[in-house]
C-alpha cells in the first residue's frame, strides 16, 4: 500500500535533547494516512523517543510536529487522537481484562453497558474472547499483548503507536502476532507506527521503513529499497547484514570504486555460479548449518566474505569452489554512514 | 576424593548436611527462638491479661476476686467508659484521615519526582523527628500551642488573634487554649504519627510503574482521572498499611492526651489509671481488650475493601 495524500504525522526538523544527549536530532518525517510505518534502529538510536514525541510523553526541544494537520507540541497525551501499545503492555494490574480495554471509553464518559459492548468487540477483534474477568497477571504474554492492542484499538485512534510490541514474545508467538497486526492493519485501515530493532519484523510488516542511527534518520524507503539499495554502510550492515566492500576492494569484485554492499544470498557457489557475470575461485573457511541455509565463510582474493548457500551444499573446510554473482547485485552506496 | 570427604566430617559439617537434607529442620531452627518469644512470652502474657478481665474487684477490700464473672465487662459498658472508647476511636479515625491527606502529596513527590540528593533529603526530613525523644516533641508542642506560645504570638503580631479566640470559643473543639483542647491533641497526634503514614504510601507509590500513568494519559484520562482510577487504587494498600499504624498508635497512646489536651480520658489513659492508681486490674484488662477488638474489626474491614490483594 502506498501512502495516501493525507499526512497523518509530520516531523519538521524535530530534536529532543536530554542535557548533552541528542536522543533525536533534526528529524524530518512524513507518515501518510493508512500507512504501516516502521521505525528501525539499534537501541538508543532515537526511534522510541520519536514515538514518544508523537504520543506526547516527550516534548520536542526544537522543531515542529503535526498530527493530521494539527500542531502537536504542547498538547497533553490525553488530548491527542493517538494510542500506544507499550513495550511491556502497561496493563492496569488492578483491573480485569474488560475494564482495561474499556478504560479509554470510561474516562471519556461512555456509559457502562455501551463501553463494555465496545470492549468485547475489540477483544474479539484481537481474538481474545472469554477472558473478560481475568486479571492481567493471569494471562500469558501473548494474551496480554492482545489485551494491550484491544485497549488501544477500542478508542479508534487516528494513529496507533506500537513500541516494540513483540519484543517480549517467543519466536512462534511473534510470527503469529506479526500476521495478526498485518491483518488488523488491513482490516481497520488505521495508520500504524511501529518501533522495532528487529529488521526482519520491519521488512516483513511495514509499507515503509525509517532506519535510525544516533538520533537521525539515515534512510527512509520501502522495505525493498532499504534492503536492496541501502544508501550507507550502516544501513547495509544493520538491515540484514551484508558484505560491505571498501572503495578500494570493490573494483576487484566487479564493482566501481565506491562503498559497495553485496548481499550474502546473491553469492552463488558451485556449478550455478558459472552463469554469473562475476566469477572467482574461493576457499571455504567455515560453514554453519542454519536449517534452510548454510552460512558459508569464504576467502576470495585474500578477502573474507560470506554467502548463504542452500543447506544441500555442504563443503569441506579448505575446499576450493567457484563463486559468482550478478554485477547488478553489487550496490554502490553514498558513504560509510557511521559518522552521523 | 575420599580424603576430602573424610576431612569434612566434623560435627558442624554433619549439621550442615542434615539441614541440607531436611529443609524443614532448617526452618524450625530459624523460627524456634522468635516463635518461643512471641508465642509464649508475648501471647502468653496477653492471654493472662485477658483472663484477668473475667475476674472482678471487691469494692470494699480492693482485693481481686479470682472467680469467673462478667461484672467487669458490664462495668466497661457504663456510659462514662463508653465515652472514653468513642472519644478514642473518633480521635484515631480523624488523625488517620488527616495524616493520609497530608502524607499523600509528600509521598507522591518523593516517589515520582525526588531523585538523588532530594530523595536523601526527603528520607532525612521524614525520619529526623523519629530520632528525638517522643516526650521532648510532645512537650515542645505543648509550649508551641500554649496561650503564651509562638502561634498566639505570631497571630497577635499579624493582628489575627481574634481568629484564634473565635476558634477557641467553639464548643467541643475549642478550649481555654490550643494546648488544652481536642484540637491540640489532634494536632500533636497528627504530627507524631505522620512519618508512619508517609513511608508506606511512598513505598506503595514507588511500586506503581510509571508507564501505567503514561498509559492512562495515552488512553485519554485527565490527570485527575489517572489519580482516581490508577494511582490511588494502586497506592491504596500503602494508605491502609499507614492507617494501621496511625490508627493503632493513636488508639493505644496515653502520653499525648495527658500532656496536650483537656482532662478527658483516652483508652490508654484509662488502662493506665485503672491498673495503677485505682488498682483495678480486671477493668484495666477489659479496657485493653477494646483496642485489640477494634483493630480486629478494622483489619477485617480493610481486607474486605480488597486492600491486601489490590496488588
Amino acid at each position: 500500500m502506498t501512502p495516501t495524500s493525507t499526512t497523518a504525522v509530520m516531523f519538521e526538523n524535530v530534536s529532543r535533547h536530554f542535557g548533552a544527549v541528542r536522543a533525536v536530532d533534526g528529524v524530518d518525517l512524513k507518515i501518510g494516512q493508512g500507512e504501516f510505518f516502521a521505525m528501525l534502529g539499534p537501541s538508543g538510536s532515537g526511534k522510541t523517543t520519536c514515538l514518544r514525541l508523537i504520543a506526547g510523553f516527550e516534548q520536542p526541544t526544537a522543531g515542529h510536529i503535526e498530527i493530521f494537520g494539527e500542531t502537536a507540541e504542547g498538547l497533553a497525551p490525553n488530548r491527542r487522537d493517538v494510542n500506544t501499545v507499550f513495550q511491556d503492555y502497561a496493563l492496569f494490574p488492578h483491573m480485569t481484562v474488560l475494564q482495561n480495554v474499556a478504560y479509554g471509553l470510561m474516562v471519556r464518559g461512555v456509559p457502562r453497558l455501551e463501553r463494555e459492548k465496545c470492549a468485547r468487540e475489540a477483544l474479539s477483534l484481537v481474538r481474545l474472547e472469554g477472558m473478560d474477568l481475568r486479571r492481567p497477571a493471569q494471562l500469558s504474554g501473548g494474551q496480554r499483548q492482545r489485551v494491550a492492542l484491544a485497549r488501544a484499538l477500542v478508542n479508534r485512534p487516528k494513529v496507533l503507536l506500537l513500541d516494540e510490541p513483540l519484543g517480549a514474545l517467543d519466536l512462534k508467538l511473534r510470527e503469529e502476532m506479526q500476521d495478526e497486526l498485518r491483518r488488523l492493519h488491513k482490516q481497520l485501515g488505521l495508520t500504524f507506527v511501529f518501533v522495532t530493532h528487529d529488521q526482519g519484523e520491519a521488512l516483513s510488516m511495514a509499507d515503509r521503513v525509517a532506519v535510525f542511527n544516533k538520533g537521525r534518520i539515515v534512510q527512509i524507503g520501502t522495505p525493498e529499497d532499504i534492503y536492496q539499495r541501502p544508501t550507507t554502510r550502516f544501513v547495509a550492515d544493520f538491515v540484514g547484514s551484508s558484505n560491505v566492500l571498501t572503495p578500494d576492494e570493490a573494483p576487484r569484485f566487479g564493482g566501481v570504486s565506491r562503498w559497495t554492499s553485496l548481499r550474502p544470498e546473491s553469492i552463488l557457489i558451485g556449478a550455478v555460479a558459472d552463469a554469473m557475470d562475476v566469477r572467482h575461485t574461493a576457499e571455504v573457511i567455515d560453514q554453519q548449518f542454519q536449517g534452510a541455509m548454510r552460512k558459508t565463510r569464504l576467502k576470495i582474493n585474500g578477502l573474507e566474505i560470506y554467502a548463504m548457500a542452500p543447506s544441500s551444499q555442504a563443503f569441506d573446510v579448505g575446499q576450493a569452489v567457484t563463486v559468482g554473482w550478478a554485477r547488478s547485485a553489487l550496490h554502490a552506496m553514498d558513504g560509510e554512514g557511521n559518522d552521523v | 576424593m575420599s580424603d576430602l570427604a573424610l576431612r569434612r566430617r566434623g560435627p558442624l559439617s554433619s549439621l550442615i548436611d542434615a539441614v541440607y537434607r531436611h529443609p524443614r529442620l532448617f526452618l524450625a531452627l530459624l523460627l524456634a527462638p522468635p516463635l518461643l518469644w512471641l508465642g509464649v512470652i508475648y501471647l502468653g502474657s496477653l492471654f493472662a491479661l485477658l483472663a484477668q478481665s473475667f475476674f472482678s474487684l471487691d469494692d470494699f477490700s480492693g482485693v481481686i476476686v479470682r472467680e469467673f464473672t462478667l461484672s467487669t465487662w458490664t462495668q466497661l459498658m457504663a456510659p462514662a467508659n463508653l465515652d472514653v472508647i468513642i472519644r478514642t476511636v473518633l480521635m484515631s479515625a480523624l488523625v488517620t484521615i488527616a495524616d493520609a491527606i497530608m502524607a499523600f502529596p509528600i509521598a507522591y513527590y518523593a516517589a515520582r519526582y525526588a531523585r538523588g540528593l532530594m530523595k536523601a533529603a526527603f528520607y532525612l526530613l521524614v525520619m529526623m523527628p523519629l530520632w528525638s525523644s517522643y516526650l521532648v516533641k510532645v512537650y515542645a508542642w505543648k509550649l508551641i500551642l500554649a496561650r503564651e506560645g509562638i502561634d498566639t504570638w505570631v497571630l497577635d503580631k499579624l493582628g489575627l488573634k481574634f481568629l484564634l479566640d473565635w476558634y477557641l470559643s467553639l464548643p467541643v473543639i475549642g478550649g481555654p487554649s490550643l494546648s488544652a483542647s481536642y484540637t491540640g491533641t489532634f494536632i500533636v497526634f497528627c504530627y507524631v504519627w505522620l512519618p508512619y503514614m508517609i513511608l508506606p504510601i511512598q513505598a506503595a507509590l514507588e511500586r506503581v510503574p510509571g508507564n501505567l500513568i503514561e498509559a492512562s494519559a495515552d488512553l485519554g484520562a485527565s490527570p485527575r482521572d489517572t489519580f482516581r482510577h490508577v494511582i490511588l487504587p494502586l497506592a491504596f494498600p500503602g494508605v491502609v498499611a499507614g492507617s494501621i499504624f496511625t490508627f493503632s498508635l493513636t488508639l493505644g497512646d496515653y502520653i499525648i492526651p495527658q500532656i496536650v489536651g483537656g482532662s478527658q480520658y483516652y483508652l490508654g489513659q484509662a488502662v493506665y489509671a485503672q491498673q495503677g492508681t485505682a488498682g483495678n486490674i480486671p477493668l484495666a484488662a477489659a479496657f485493653s481488650v477494646v483496642p485489640i477488638l477494634i483493630m480486629g474489626v478494622y483489619l477485617t474491614f480493610a481486607r474486605k475493601l480488597g486492600a491486601f490483594d489490590a496488588l
